[in-house]
């Protein structure tokens, strides 16, 4: 815990020193969502319809901003082999690095999210469900992410690559999340879809940390 | 009485048998200084003795016990210096090596180290704004960091260590590693000769690595 607690502090120190991706992250979150109306129409009885699912597809983009880097530092400086021959290992090193992609990335967007929920009309009864869900849904991002982050290390192109490996596994969280929101609007219970996203949750808490440090292995050899 | 010993000990990276049939012995108190063309294998031979690349063939003793058997212990012992410099230009010289202080368990007051490599005065100052030479003074002060600490690492593998120092600092390196070794610690240097290897020469054994030994696997 020691070192699990060290790291998350290490790496939320470099992010707010000289990181701009968690502040990019949130910029095109706002500005792709605040785009949409433009393309689609500003029918106010369509925008709260839409509004839950633009959110969420937006945000997990906004989120894969920034996982081409994730680990990309400590392998270009020689850090990820002396975190490997570390005593906390790969999998806290990896677990450590997603707590840090969500508090200083999912965070962000969870604040952020209300507002744009407000410029598309979301009826107030929905933004219970919108936090819930991105509450619940934006760590799995960054747990997941960091899987398709140490898969690409070091590969040319990684971030397109990234991003192919990636969205797919984002699939069920875009449809529970935008569910959730969705439900909330048609007054139905909101508890399945987010009862869904915790136990993805728990699941990517218990594997994604395993299967980053596995990736990981593979990038220092 | 044998620190650690290499039978057989072989490496292929791709399809390129970087090193095979490699034995090696080195004692607690003494040194190897590997030396050989680019190519050779001796960064190979490094991080397969760290743990960091698997052998394709052979094995590792330490103190008889194959290290296979308890790869924590290993890690454990073992300090690494790479070709790169593992620093974050934002973060000081101080907050750097405390970092890996911290994360190995060793001594946080890291300000002995700095002092060891004559970085004192650079202790506030941002790792961006060092020199090449100066960065490779403040990873080589990971070194001091873990020899100041009880539970330092014994087994020291250090990858071109005097790379970018200039005389003085090759002395202060050259100092480290002796009083390393003066208590019965055991490092492996690959080096490209020079003053580093003319000062260990009396605590240190030569092991050339042969590109010519390497062969395609095919």
């Amino acid at each position: 815990m020691i070192g699990l607690g060290l790291l998350i502090r290490r790496e939320l120190g470099l992010a707010l020193r000289g990181g701009t991706d968690a502040v990019m992250a949130v910029v095109f979150f706002v500005l792709a969502a605040v785009l949409f109306p433009f393309g689609v129409g500003t029918d106010p009885a369509m925008l709260p319809r839409i509004g839950g699912g633009i959110i969420w597809v937006v945000a997990l983009l906004a989120a894969m901003l920034s996982l081409e880097r994730m680990f990309a530092s400590d392998h270009e400086d020689g850090s990820l082999d002396l975190l490997y021959l570390s005593p906390v290992g790969l999998g806290t090193l990896a677990l450590a690095k997603a707590v840090a992609h969500w508090l200083t990335t999912g965070v962000l967007l969870l604040i952020a999210a209300p507002i744009l929920a407000l410029l598309y009309n979301v009826p107030a009864n929905a933004f219970g469900a919108l936090v819930a869900s991105m509450l619940l849904g934006t760590p799995i991002l960054s747990l997941v992410g960091g899987i398709g982050a140490a898969l690409t290390l070091g590969a040319r192109r990684g971030g397109v690559l990234l991003a192919l490996l990636i969205l797919p596994l984002y699939i069920p969280v875009l449809i529970f999340g935008a569910g959730a929101i969705d439900g909330a609007i048609a007054g139905r219970p909101i508890a399945p879809q987010l009862m869904v996203l915790g136990g993805f949750l728990l699941a990517a808490l218990a594997l994604a940390p395993w299967a980053t440090a596995a990736a990981l292995r593979q990038a220092i050899e | 009485m044998q620190g650690l010993t290499t039978h057989n000990l072989s490496c292929i990276r791709g399809e390129r048998a970087v090193f095979a049939g490699l034995d090696l012995a080195v004692n607690p108190g003494r040194a190897i200084l590997l030396s050989g063309a680019n190519g050779s294998g001796k960064s190979s031979l490094l991080r397969v003795l760290a743990g960091l690349l698997p052998a394709a063939g052979g094995h590792i003793e330490w103190e008889g016990t194959d290290i296979a058997q308890d790869p924590d212990a290993h890690r454990a012992r073992v300090a690494y210096i790479g070709h790169s410099d593992p620093l974050k230009p934002s973060m000081t010289a101080t907050e750097n090596l405390r970092f890996w202080a911290q994360l190995y368990g060793l001594d946080p007051s890291v300000e002995p180290a700095l002092y060891q490599f004559s970085i004192e005065h650079l202790a506030d100052v941002p790792a961006r704004y060092f020199s090449a030479g100066q960065k490779r003074r403040l990873n080589l002060a990971r070194l001091a960091a873990g020899q100041n600490s009880p539970s330092g690492p014994t087994l020291w593998l250090l990858d071109e260590p005097a790379t970018g120092l200039d005389p003085g600092a090759v002395s202060m390196l050259a100092n480290t590693i002796l009083a390393h070794l003066s208590n019965e610690g055991t490092a492996i240097i690959s080096t490209h000769g020079g003053r580093l290897d003319e000062l260990l020469a009396d605590h240190a054994d030569h092991v050339t690595l042969q590109t010519s030994q390497s062969e395609f696997a095919r």
